[in-house]
């Protein structure tokens, strides 16, 4: 196989909680721009394996290397830094605040200026102009002004995803983008989805399979923290073990 | 109108009251002018906790420590005679007329240098766990208090004899030394609200709201926590030498527990996150201290009805604290208004 740059590559990652292979001796490679799509039912490790990828877990063992860095180390401020984003699959913004100001918590997140405390947020021109441009680019600019606890759950998880932009993250970990929506909003989620910038490499976690048929090029499946098998998405999509899954227990 | 505009009239508002009140005490009596320089000294203590309870959601139980390390410090340093350099500084201080110059150093570094370490030990903890490492840790500061009578003179305290001059200015009247109080609070006000409205002072607000999340956004959340915790260190600290000044005498209750859950309840009550709520706090809780002591034996009755009445009202709002409440009041009148017209 011709090899890309890896973007994202775990070694043999495990995550025991007690006597739980939460995640289990999972081994998983993430090319430049590679769309890679997580399946598994619930309990297979598929969050849980995000924490461990993002740091906001310990791993038990193995390695998690990021463009063939070893971060298995680093706090998740770290792997931030580095190029590294996440999206919640329970929605988590910030509820009181208004779209336009969590968005601006995310534009300065790996900017130095974060830091500065002896002058005022409006003195910072370019960090409003990089929010106005990620707004305006998700629809968001006539909302901006809303308190996040007010949009609809659909925008919620729209704007899950822009915070996560905001950082122009170089590998990206969308955790059910699509979790609670409409089938007409899932399928506006795919679509936007796809009109992201073919150089960030995404990592998805999806139980709803039009979605991650359509975005992802390769699909992982997990089964009890196992990584049961992988490959191309056309051939997942006909295994008969991912069929008996996903079909027959449901 | 737009938030900014409204941010510019609560502005102006605050500043006319405090003009007012400038203009005003001049013509109150003794006991009046007292009781408002002892607010104000206590709306500092207040805001500085509001840095942390208020802006980054941390409930501290031990915020007199800061206040009270930094009240014994100047009052030692204006006091113990024994201790040749740390005296004979500042009689050379006071004799050139900057000697509070001298107590601000060093009240508020050793503030500072207790924050620095205390914080290093509590920050990591959350929620009740925060709440009862502040708490010990501002035990320690009273044990030391307490026992350390070589030093603290026990349960006795510290009786200053006098303030120093500001420039050759004497502030032992109440009437200058009320100026100078307002002076450095007006001064603490601002710059807390500069923090609070810079990138950093939002940092705090993206904590208090969603830690895990400002985490994944690339912030290290440990250091920002540390840093104001640091800082509302920093200001009880001023705070505290503006207690020694004030009351010319230092004991243990100073650094007391009740100290601590006295300044929590200010910011409670008053409206976290709001600066201007936990000085209304304060003037509440100090006014009926002070006042209703003299008509009512059992006046924490009236307190605790107050706190009761409060906590019911911001429940009911789905807000925090009076200022809250006034502020839901009057944009539903103003609302009620707006339909009619």
């Amino acid at each position: 196989m011709a090899e890309t740059e890896t973007a994202l590559e775990l070694k043999s990652v495990t995550k025991q909680f007690g006597g739980l292979m939460a995640v289990n001796d999972v081994t998983l490679r993430l090319g430049q721009g590679e769309r890679r799509g997580i399946l598994g039912p619930n309990g297979a490790g598929k969050t849980t394996l995000f924490h461990l990828i993002t740091g906001v877990l310990p791993l038990t063992s193995g390695e998690v290397l990021m463009y063939g860095q070893d971060v298995s180390d680093w706090k998740t401020h770290r792997r931030v830094a580095m190029g590294m984003a996440r999206t919640f699959q329970i929605t988590s913004l910030f509820p009181r605040l208004s779209v336009m100001d969590n968005v601006i918590l995310a534009v300065q997140g790996l900017r130095k200026m974060k830091m500065v405390m002896w002058r005022p947020l409006s003195s910072f021109p370019e960090v409003f102009e990089k929010t106005e441009q990620l707004l305006t680019q998700a629809g968001f600019w006539e909302l901006k002004d809303t308190e996040v606890r007010n949009l609809s759950h659909g925008e919620q998880r729209q704007l899950e995803i822009v915070l996560a932009l905001a950082s122009d993250p170089k590998v990206l970990l969308l955790d059910e983008p699509s979790a609670g929506l409409a089938t007409g909003e899932s399928r506006e989620m795919a679509d936007f989805l796809k009109s992201l910038d073919p150089n960030i490499s995404i990592l998805i976690i999806e139980h709803d399979l039009d979605v991650i048929f359509e975005v992802a090029s390769h699909i992982s499946v997990l089964h009890y923290g196992e990584l049961l098998t992988d490959g191309p998405a056309d051939q997942i999509r006909n295994d008969p073990r991912v069929q008996e899954i996903y079909l027959g227990k449901g | 109108m737009t938030g900014s505009e409204i941010e510019r009239r609560r502005i102006m508002i605050v500043m006319g009251v405090f003009a007012a009140l400038a203009l005003i005490t001049p013509f109150l009596d003794l006991f009046l002018q007292s009781l408002v320089t002892e607010i104000l000294v206590f709306g500092i203590l207040a805001m500085s906790l509001d840095i942390l309870l208020g802006f980054t959601g941390l409930a501290s139980l031990g915020h007199a420590a800061y206040f009270g390390v930094a009240s014994y410090a100047s009052a030692i340093i204006m006091t113990k005679q024994s201790w040749t350099v740390t005296y004979a500084i500042f009689t050379w201080t006071d004799s050139s007329g900057l000697g509070l110059f001298y107590l601000f150093i060093i009240g508020v570094l050793v503030a500072v240098a207790f924050a620095v370490l205390f914080g290093f030990l509590a920050i990591r903890a959350k929620d009740v766990y925060f709440l009862m490492i502040t708490l010990s840790l501002a035990m320690v500061v009273w044990g030391l208090a307490y026992r350390w009578s070589a030093v603290t003179e026990g349960d006795n305290g510290i009786i200053v004899p006098g303030r120093p001059s500001l420039f050759g200015i004497s502030l032992e009247e109440g009437l200058p030394f009320f100026y100078f109080t307002l002076a450095v609070f007006l001064l603490c006000l601002g710059v807390i609200y500069l923090i609070t409205r810079s990138p950093f002072g939002r940092t705090l607000v993206g904590i208090r709201e969603r830690e895990e999340r400002m985490e994944m956004l690339g912030y290290n959340i440990w250091l920002h926590k540390y840093l104001a915790f640091i800082i509302a260190g920093t200001f009880s600290g001023v705070a505290g030498v503006m207690w020694t000044l004030y009351n010319l005498f230092v004991s243990p209750p100073d650094v007391e527990l009740i100290t601590s859950a006295e300044a929590l309840f200010m910011v409670a009550l008053g409206g976290p996150a709001t600066l201007i709520g936990p000085v209304i706090g304060a003037a509440i809780i100090r006014s009926l201290q002070q006042l209703a002591s003299i008509y009512v034996e059992r006046w924490p009755l009236i307190l605790g009805s107050i706190y009761i009445i409060t906590i019911m009202l911001s429940r009911l709002y789905g807000v925090d604290g009076i200022l809250g409440i006034a502020n839901k009041l009057r944009s539903s009148s103003a609302a009620a208004d707006n339909s009619e017209g």
